[in-house]
């Protein structure tokens, strides 16, 4: 079976911006040439490292993001590499770039010159702020990133006196990711039907200032702002804690509470099973939301039986999390129709019986090291074209001569 | 024109995960029509009618969430229990190119609309589910939220002070990433369907997709079995990999308001001496980043003493202007109302609502040179768009219609 994005060429100068999307077009199919300088891109440098060796060919952060692409080393400040590359352009149904605005005009590479001749090409910049922010031109990291664009100020902890957290793995750069990807499917499916290409401008901090749910609309209607607070959403009022670490030191989350009457018995049952049901001190108000045939709290906020039923239902699910370990508490929750959630690490998700069985883990063979990797695998399940990592990815340079020629010179 | 004007998008989907995904294609221009349940008021959807709210009224219309996540959306009110209702979904998948839904695997089929109904109505059909855990697999049947979501695969373990409990998530990340990769995967769909006239069924896991997202840590896992739970972890702010000292977040003269700094190398280091001029900058045991990274603990701690007498725009405008990555903290109010980059963008456009109002909402992060994103109406009331979809684009008379709603079909 072939990719959704067969008969696609894309030309991705690299970046740590547009490597994402790049990945991801080609995960689906798309045929994609990474051009990086001689020597490799900076972001070869950054780790973690294959057996902690640290290598361009070993880096893991350059694994993650470089997955289905071939890789070509040019340097765009020679003649030579500016011809190469506008020769590869010309190819291309689609570039993907993150340089600072105006450097490739310097160049003559820029999308207003290489669309002028090829109005169908597909031009996608990316820049932390936009084409045409002075902003764009200074350093940001994901760290910097996150603090501008109000990620930051929504995590963290019930006490204040923690500063506000950042999120592992570079959040920032999959948040804009996904919106240039987004948006180079769109160029791509009205190209299609027109003919006719365009050049997309994306910002980073932008897409991070609209991917922070009530930490905007609530300002934008509301005029409130919402607070952080420990494992939960922020929120303009303190909300109830939701995070307990259970029986084996794993952290659970007890979700959304049951208001319906089944769920009450459900817990009772439960705690019948595991003979917790003697030492929890609430299970009358579970009785009593039986009787009245369960609760409608958002109705009912604050009438004291029905805030007494909703902490029991609460004290229920906390009683059970600390008696058992997390992944039991988990499954068996769930099983009984109760949303909670477990804290898992990525590995352990990854290792995640049911992750397993759907076959997310992707093994990825890495013939140059004589072994063979699992990375993770398809985000959705395409019945006729599936996601697929074609290849693993590139070395410094390793299809320079397969795509420019025997002689690169 | 939009991007997408040629597509109608038959929409079953909610909350934000599925929403959030529809949303995008209705500000590219294509038809999405959302179908909402005339019985229950739509409330399947737990944010219509839910706060936040623009002023004192309440009610299923006036819900400030319901109307940011379904902006340019046509809306209408069918019954799915009732053979009449049914018929007409049918008629309505037989005009759509794509039928999207966030309902609990299952629920579909159970419906009489799985993937082989759909393809039997109309065979080149795009159908995207999209629920927490797929419709195959042990816990396909499991319920989720977003937290729930970000819990269970990962994302909500890496964000925390060192050996902590999981501070998480402040808000539904996964619920905007899980909606951007179900656009990704219509949009995908869309453009195989055009070189092979095929559609076909995308199943979308929000707790795979959002495991595809924990970036390198993953791997590190699985090529040298190291695992994120490990003593010292998950220590967020800090940079391990790659390595920058100082690279935190650190208090300023006011309570609560924080500055960011990254020193990505020894340049940055050396620039941040020149602004920050205190004699521990110009430490041996500080040069270096391995330096630095060994002595961190200390560092963070000079590092602290010095913002916390300083104000927090002025030192971290300072530091940016010194070459050296740096930033408020910023909250809600300091980004919406007073960044120029957000209001030259137009990020935070105005829709008009017929009950709420002028309200702002979401914009789009990319401007597009031929066809750019249009956000000018406001989610729709329910059922403001029977007579449009009903009568124009279905056929059915006005008489046919007002019968229909009568017997609370529609």
């Amino acid at each position: 079976m072939t990719g959704s994005l067969e008969g696609v060429r894309v030309l991705e100068l690299a970046s740590i911006w547009g490597a994402w999307a790049a990945k991801v077009l080609g995960d689906l199919g798309a045929d994609v040439i990474v051009v990086e300088p001689p020597g490799g891109h900076v972001s070869r440098t950054y780790g973690p490292f294959v057996d902690d060796q640290p290598h361009p060919d070993r880096s893991l952060w350059w694994w993650y993001y470089n997955t289905s692409k071939r890789g070509v080393a040019l340097a765009l400040g020679t003649v030579h590499g500016q011809q190469e590359f506008r020769r590869l352009a010309n190819d291309a149904d689609i570039v993907i770039e993150g340089e600072i605005p105006g450097a490739l005009a310097q160049l003559g590479l820029d999308h207003q010159t290489m669309r002028q001749s090829r109005p169908e090409l597909i031009w996608t910049s990316i820049t932390s702020h936009g084409q045409n922010s002075p902003r764009s031109a200074m350093p940001w990291t994901d760290l910097t990133l996150s603090a501008a664009s109000g990620l930051a100020w929504l995590n963290g902890y019930d006490d204040h006196s923690l500063p506000p957290m950042r999120g592992r793995g570079n959040q920032t750069l999959q948040i804009c990711g996904t919106h240039a990807a987004m948006a180079t499917l769109t160029a791509l499916v009205h190209r299609d039907i027109t003919g006719v290409g365009q050049h997309v401008d994306v910002s980073a901090f932008a897409a991070c200032n609209i991917t922070t749910e009530s930490g905007t609309f609530v300002w934008l209607v509301a005029g409130q702002t919402v607070q952080r607070q420990t494992g939960r959403h922020a929120a303009v009022d303190p909300t109830m804690e939701v995070q307990v670490q259970s029986a084996d030191g794993r952290y659970v989350t007890t979700g959304f509470l049951a208001q319906d009457a089944a769920d009450f018995q459900a817990l009772l049952e439960w705690m019948d099973e595991l003979d917790l049901r003697q030492t929890f001190e609430e299970a009358f108000f579970l009785e009593i939301g039986i009787e009245r045939g369960g609760i409608n709290a958002s109705r009912d906020w604050g009438d004291p039986e029905v805030m007494a039923i909703l902490g029991a239902v609460r004290a229920a699910l906390v009683h059970i999390a600390i008696n058992v370990p997390a992944l039991e508490f988990f499954e068996g929750a769930q099983e009984r129709d109760l949303q909670v959630g477990i804290i898992l690490s990525a590995g352990e998700a990854f290792e995640n019986r049911h992750f397993q069985a759907r076959g997310f883990p992707a093994e990825v063979t890495h013939d140059d090291l004589g072994r063979k990797f699992r990375y993770p695998g398809a985000p959705f399940k395409m019945s006729k074209t599936p996601w697929r990592i074609s290849r693993r990815p590139p070395l410094v340079g390793e299809h320079t001569s397969e795509i420019l020629g025997a002689d690169p010179s | 024109m939009g991007a997408l004007s040629h597509i109608t998008v038959c929409d079953l989907s909610g909350q934000l995960a599925g929403a959030g995904a529809t949303r995008y294609l209705a500000a590219m221009g294509a038809r999405v029509i959302r179908v909402e349940d005339p019985v229950r008021q739509g409330r399947w959807d737990i944010v219509r009618g839910s706060p936040p709210y623009k002023d004192d009224r309440r009610g299923i219309e006036l819900g400030g969430g319901f109307n940011n996540h379904n902006v340019e959306k046509l809306g209408i009110t069918l019954n799915l229990r009732v053979d009449a209702g049914r018929r007409l979904f049918r008629h309505l998948i037989g005009i759509s190119d794509v039928v999207t839904e966030n309902f609990a695997a299952g629920v579909m089929t159970r419906l009489g609309f799985g993937y082989d109904e759909l393809c039997a109505i109309n065979p080149n059909i795009i159908y995207a589910s999209n629920s927490g855990f797929g419709h195959t697999g042990p816990y396909s049947e499991f319920k989720t939220f977003g937290p729930v979501v970000q819990a269970v695969c990962g994302l909500t373990f890496g964000v925390g002070a060192p050996d902590a409990a999981p501070a998480g998530w402040g808000f539904s990340y996964m619920d905007h990433m899980g909606a951007n990769i179900m656009a990704i995967a219509i949009l995908a769909a869309l453009a195989q369907r055009h070189r092979t006239g095929q559609g076909q069924w995308v199943d979308i896991s929000c707790t795979e997709a959002g495991l595809g997202l924990t970036g390198p840590d993953l791997l590190d896992y699985t090529v040298n079995q190291r695992p994120l739970r490990r003593p010292g972890m998950p220590d967020s702010n800090h940079s391990d990999q790659p390595p920058m000292a100082p690279h935190g977040i650190y208090p300023t003269t006011e309570p609560d308001r924080w500055v960011a700094i990254a020193c990505r190398d020894d340049l940055d280091w050396v620039a941040f001496g020149d602004i920050c001029a205190e004699g521990w900058t110009q430490q041996a045991r500080f040069a270096t980043t391995s330096g630095r990274v060994a002595n961190q603990a200390e560092l963070d701690e000079l590092v602290a003493a010095w913002t916390s007498t300083r104000n927090r725009d002025e030192m971290a405008s300072a530091l940016l202007a010194g070459g050296v990555p740096a930033s408020p903290v910023t909250l809600s109010e300091d980004r919406i109302e007073h960044d120029s980059d957000n209001s030259s963008w137009g990020l935070f456009p105005v829709v008009h609502h017929p009950v709420i109002g002028d309200v702002r909402v979401d914009g789009l992060p990319a401007h597009f040179s031929e066809t750019d994103w249009r956000i000018e109406r406001g989610a729709p009331l329910l059922g403001q768009d029977n007579h449009h979809v009903y009568c124009d684009l279905l056929g059915l008379s006005e008489e046919e219609l007002a019968l229909l709603q009568e017997e609370g079909v529609c």
